[in-house]
């Protein structure tokens, strides 16, 4: 049954009919008030706009700023959920990935004379050398990676759970889980903090391959953190030191403005 | 009185005589002039995003020829951009709340109200909207406008349009936002860097519609743009179009 012209017209003339009129009188006042009140909120906002930029600074940005980062990560922490794994994708869609950041690892090491400090609270309670990971369960990932500044590579990673190297060397950290973990590069010029989840989430891993090669030192040779669960600017490379901790650790691009949690 | 006075707007100030109708309920002006301040702060944060991997920028061409780079340098440069990314996501990631929470809003108080029926698409409304994007570039004037509520049948398209692309707009970026933990969304929309253009090329669109509304507000006259602020438009409309 196709309406006509004629009654498309009717019903909206019936449509139009149902709104309210007022005459010249009242529209007169009407908008002399309309005129304050749209300048009134405009000055409001225009006020709240400044109060955010004027505010004092907490680690780079207007504390309001950095309190809604924090109320996003609770948001998000609250969402998470363990067994959410990152979507992972066929080796042959990989490629190697471009050196974004020299962080903490400018200079050359001797890859054969690294250690890796494990500490609790401040103290050390362990020292590995790369045999730490021989005995571990080798793990191989194709997954995305994405970086703050908006781009993403797909990247193969090869390593070992985080979650299988606490178990077999500090299963009392399980037993008595700490907060958060923080992580800084041998020579202090680059540190990440993290918390507990997302460190023992089974795509996290402590990584010694880049597209089924040993790691360059420019990717963090020999061993660096990959997760899917954090933006590129957490995966530190050449760990130097791992902390066990009750309190938030710092982060070096959550001290330059960016969100301490950045998660994904 | 010794002369006939043929304006119309004086015969229509007699006292208790109609001279003004609702044509925006206070809800949908409200949400309207919140909406604009925060389009523009989620498009020049999202810019600042955007301008951190000006490496590889998107760009409008056809297979190597490069018709277009958003954006020009000369762009670039007058808007305070460089350097600015961890205050770009930090605002981007605090206003998009109020962004959306403004689209909700309007979505129920569209829905509840049956503004709706003043917005959605009809039957005719494709092809009124042809007739009357002809009539506006001056072509077929002498043809009769189709009938119109408040809005004509461009009016519906366009603003159906923009706001199904608002919605989409918001999902993307929580799909590129949250790849990992809302990774079935961002699938849907066919993986990260799709959802990523998805999402930069509706705030292009989001740019172009606002020029294009700017014109048709300046073309339809003060009483129509007056309409938005007080709600009620002066005198009986003219088949206006905004």
């Amino acid at each position: 049954m196709k309406e006509t012209n004629e009654e498309r017209a009717a019903r909206y003339a019936e449509l139009e009919a149902s709104y309210p009129t007022m005459d010249a009188q009242q529209y007169k006042t009407r908008s002399r008030r309309s005129m304050l009140t749209g300048t009134a909120a405009a000055l409001a906002a225009f006020t709240g706009w400044r109060w955010i930029q004027n505010s004092p600074d907490d680690l780079n940005i207007p504390q309001p700023l950095r309190d809604v980062h924090e109320a996003n990560e609770s948001l998000w922490r609250t969402l998470y959920r363990e067994d959410k794994l990152a979507p992972t994708f066929d080796r042959s869609e990989s490629s190697m990935i471009r050196v974004n950041g020299r962080r903490g690892i400018d200079n050359e090491i001797d890859l054969d004379a690294w250690t890796m400090s494990v500490r609790s609270e401040g103290d050390e309670i362990a020292s590995y050398d790369m045999s730490v990971v021989e005995g571990l369960e080798k793990q191989e990932m194709t997954i995305e990676h994405y970086c703050v500044e908006g781009w993403s590579h797909i990247i193969t990673w090869g390593g070992v759970r985080f979650s299988d190297f606490v178990a077999a060397n500090h299963p009392e950290m399980i037993e008595n889980p700490p907060a958060f973990v923080s992580l800084e590069t041998p020579d202090r010029g680059f540190y990440v903090g993290l918390e507990w989840a997302a460190m023992m989430h089974d795509q996290t891993l402590l990584a010694f391959e880049v597209q089924g090669e040993p790691l360059p030192q420019d990717h963090g040779a020999p061993l660096r953190l990959v997760t899917p669960l954090k933006y590129g600017i957490k995966q530190l490379k050449r760990i130097g030191v791992i902390e066990f901790t009750a309190t938030q650790p710092a982060d070096f691009w959550a001290e330059r403005g960016y969100d301490w949690y950045s998660g994904l | 009185m010794t002369t006939i006075d043929i304006d119309t707007d004086a015969e229509l100030d007699e006292p208790g005589e109609p001279a003004a109708k609702l044509k925006h309920p206070r809800a949908v002006r409200w949400m309207h002039w919140i909406n604009f301040p925060l389009l523009m702060i989620m498009i020049w944060t999202g810019y600042r995003i955007y301008w951190a991997d000006l490496r590889d920028p998107f760009v409008l061409g056809i297979g190597d020829y490069e018709l277009f780079e958003f954006w020009p340098t000369w762009v670039n440069e007058n808007l305070d951009l460089e350097r600015k990314l961890a205050r770009g996501l930090a605002f981007h990631f605090t206003f998009a709340w109020l962004f959306t929470l403004n689209g909700i809003a309007y979505g129920l108080y569209t829905w509840r109200s049956g503004e709706w029926r003043q917005i959605v698409p009809e039957r005719g409304t494709l092809k009124d909207s042809a007739q009357v994007f002809l009539h506006d570039l001056g072509i077929g004037r002498s043809k009769p406008l189709p009938p119109q509520a408040r809005y004509n049948g461009a009016q519906r398209l366009s603003y159906s349009f923009i706001l199904f692309l608002g919605g989409i707009e918001v999902l993307t970026g929580l799909a590129i936002y949250k790849p990992t933990q809302l990774s079935t969304l961002t699938s849907i929309f066919g993986g990260y860097e799709t959802a990523r253009l998805i999402h930069f090329a509706i705030t292009i669109i989001f740019v172009l519609f606002f020029v294009v509304h700017l014109l048709q507000v300046a073309r339809a006259g003060f009483p129509n743009f007056m309409s938005m602020i007080t709600g009620y438009e002066k005198s009986p409309r003219k088949g206006a179009d905004q």
